[in-house]
């Protein structure tokens, strides 16, 4: 018995440590950005602040504010169109297959892996002759065809759960391909849509890459903002340190309070990949 | 069969499969474009001469391809990719799966456990960056806990290649900065590893365990011999997912150290994005990332072959 409970307690100390670890950039940022600007100094990182400030997020918030909204219009449509086209995607690849389906599949999927730099000068290029560079309409172009792999996967699996029998029995009560996705699968989907909503979201609002390389200035997504803050010398990093959390705060809100669906996107996304 | 197959192909080609195939058309269309055709346009720019602000297509052959692999910078990427994929994907398993057997032992407070190392998983590789370029920064962070035990690690400004040899113009080694860009990553991302193994280990009869030890395993030996074999598929899986991460990262690096000294932390996301959009040498970039779609073709190819066939 006391062996079993040495085992318990060992146990729950590896996991209790490993935690604090975890947990440990989480309050750098949030104990250094109430700081006031006198007791930022690198000797008191890990102090607590005498007194609660929250200048540095006036101050990053002034900074990020318009690039803040640049995301949620880049993120919003983006999320909706590649979560719609992955549906109807998704829908055909497993309850209309055709020959080639399978392979068909494989091609798009493969797009989910490729390192975007291997398309990115011609994507540029494309861009710039359809006189969408440098907007926010370009990007959520790009988030939505790239996102089409991923979104694709997941409704294909999300419906390989869905019996034939349901498929087959409406058809025989007359149901056409349209009839059947708007009132049997869509219905169904409601998770579905979820998982794969908060997983775009995820991605195009932590995305780096395409914003860096597509936008400049005042088009910039809050990462390419928050990457300029913390770059530049004349920024104090209690300003950094709230930048970083209201950029990450969206995000961050969607796991704590929809974290089930996201960690089902994520095994959705991979165990059959 | 041969009777059945062929009704089968009549009844395909009804109105309602047309209209299925026309549901899927503006998505082969796009992927075609933007996936196929653009690496096929990159390749193309890669063998051109188009190392300047105006485009030139004239064909430079694999010049820029025998530029790279003689250019100092891109052998250090070279080397930095391999050690930090091994030592990410290492600590991404050991960890995550040693989490999620702890997790899985029906403790109180498994839920709390399993969010906290899950969140990660939920920032930017960017906020990711900002914040461990702190963390790790020499005359702060971490070291003024270890500065008290005497140690005093120069993290990602260390420019010491461990057991280093020369090799083409590079030394290579052990890039001793890299090691605080996968303490990073390594954050990051074992959430991941963590999620993936714990549904296989909920995938796991409790029967199977059971019996397990009614033959008389113990604990040690039920994971070794039964545990660790089901969770092998798992772990491909977590491998194939964590080195294409690996072999095209970019965020990370650049938002938390950049290049490096001595290119101590530089990779090939990197060098590509600042050799094309800082200084205009389009088709050496081009040539940097055609290789690194073949590095990460290496593990995804035969992964989505393989997944393929088995779901038939």
């Amino acid at each position: 018995m006391a062996a079993f409970n040495i085992g318990k307690f060992i146990k729950y100390l590896i996991l209790i440590v490993l935690a604090i670890i975890f947990l440990m950039p989480i309050y750098v940022i949030i104990v250094t950005s109430l700081k006031p600007l006198d007791e930022v100094s690198l000797e008191q990182m890990w102090a607590l602040p005498t007194s609660i400030d929250f200048s540095s997020y006036v101050e990053a918030f002034t900074n990020l504010a318009p690039n803040f909204m640049n995301s949620i219009y880049l993120v919003v449509p983006a999320t909706l169109l590649s979560a719609l086209l992955g549906a109807m995607n998704g829908y055909v690849l497993s309850k209309w297959k055709f020959k080639g389906a399978d392979i068909l599949f494989t091609f798009i999927l493969f797009g989910m892996f490729i390192p975007y730099q291997s398309i990115l000068i011609p994507l540029i290029q494309f861009l710039r002759t359809i006189d969408l560079y440098n907007t926010i309409p370009g990007l959520v172009l790009v988030h939505v065809v790239y996102g089409l792999p991923i979104t694709t996967l997941m409704f294909r699996n999300f419906y390989a759960n869905i019996p034939d029998t349901m498929i087959e029995a409406a058809k025989i009560d007359g149901a056409n391909f349209l009839g059947i996705f708007r009132h049997i699968i869509i219905p169904l989907s409601i998770t579905g849509f979820v998982v794969v909503a908060i997983w775009q979201f995820t991605n195009i609002w932590n995305e780096f890459l395409f914003a860096v390389t597509i936008t400049t200035n005042d088009n910039q997504p809050i990462m390419v903002a928050l990457q300029n803050l913390s770059g530049s010398q004349i920024v104090e990093w209690n300003v950094q340190m709230a930048g970083a959390l209201i950029a990450a705060l969206p995000t961050l809100l969607v796991y704590i309070f929809l974290g089930k669906y996201f960690v089902r996107g994520l095994l959705a996304g991979s165990v059959k990949g | 069969m041969a009777e059945n197959t062929q009704t089968k192909r009549k009844k395909r080609f009804t109105k309602d499969q047309w209209t299925a195939i026309a549901f899927l058309i503006p998505s082969i269309i796009l992927i075609l474009v933007f996936v196929y055709g653009f690496i096929g346009w990159t390749g193309y720019v890669s063998l051109s001469n188009w190392n300047t602000l105006v485009p030139d297509f004239s064909f430079a052959g694999l010049k820029n391809y025998i530029y790279l692999f003689n250019d100092f910078r891109f052998q250090a990427d070279l080397r930095n990719t391999l050690f930090f994929t091994i030592l990410f994907i290492g600590f991404v398993i050991i960890l995550g799966m040693g989490l999620a057997i702890l997790i899985d032992q029906k403790l109180k407070g498994e839920s709390i456990f399993r969010n906290i190392f899950l969140f990660p998983m939920a920032l930017s590789f960017i906020v990711t960056g900002v914040v461990w370029q702190w963390l790790l920064n020499p005359s702060t962070g971490f070291n003024q806990f270890l500065s008290m035990f005497g140690i005093e690690p120069k993290w990602y400004t260390d420019t010491n290649i461990l057991a280093g040899f020369e090799w083409g113009s590079i030394e290579f080694g052990l890039p001793v900065a890299i090691i605080a860009v996968v303490i990073a990553a390594v954050w990051q991302m074992t959430g991941f590893s963590l999620a993936m193994y714990l549904a296989g280990l909920r995938g796991i009869p409790d029967e199977l365990r059971e019996a397990a030890r009614m033959d008389g395993a113990s604990e040690f030996q039920v994971y070794r011999k039964v545990v660790l074999p089901m969770l092998l598929p798992i772990t491909m899986s977590v491998i194939i997912i964590m080195a294409h991460i690996s072999l095209k990262i970019f965020d990370l690096i650049y938002a938390m150290t950049g290049s490096g000294a001595n290119f101590v932390t530089d990779v090939p996301g990197v060098y590509m994005f600042e050799t094309t959009f800082r200084g205009n040498y389009y088709a050496n970039g081009a040539a940097i990332a055609i290789i690194m779609l073949l590095l990460v073709a290496v593990f995804i190819v035969p992964y989505l072959w393989n997944s393929r066939k088995g779901d038939n």
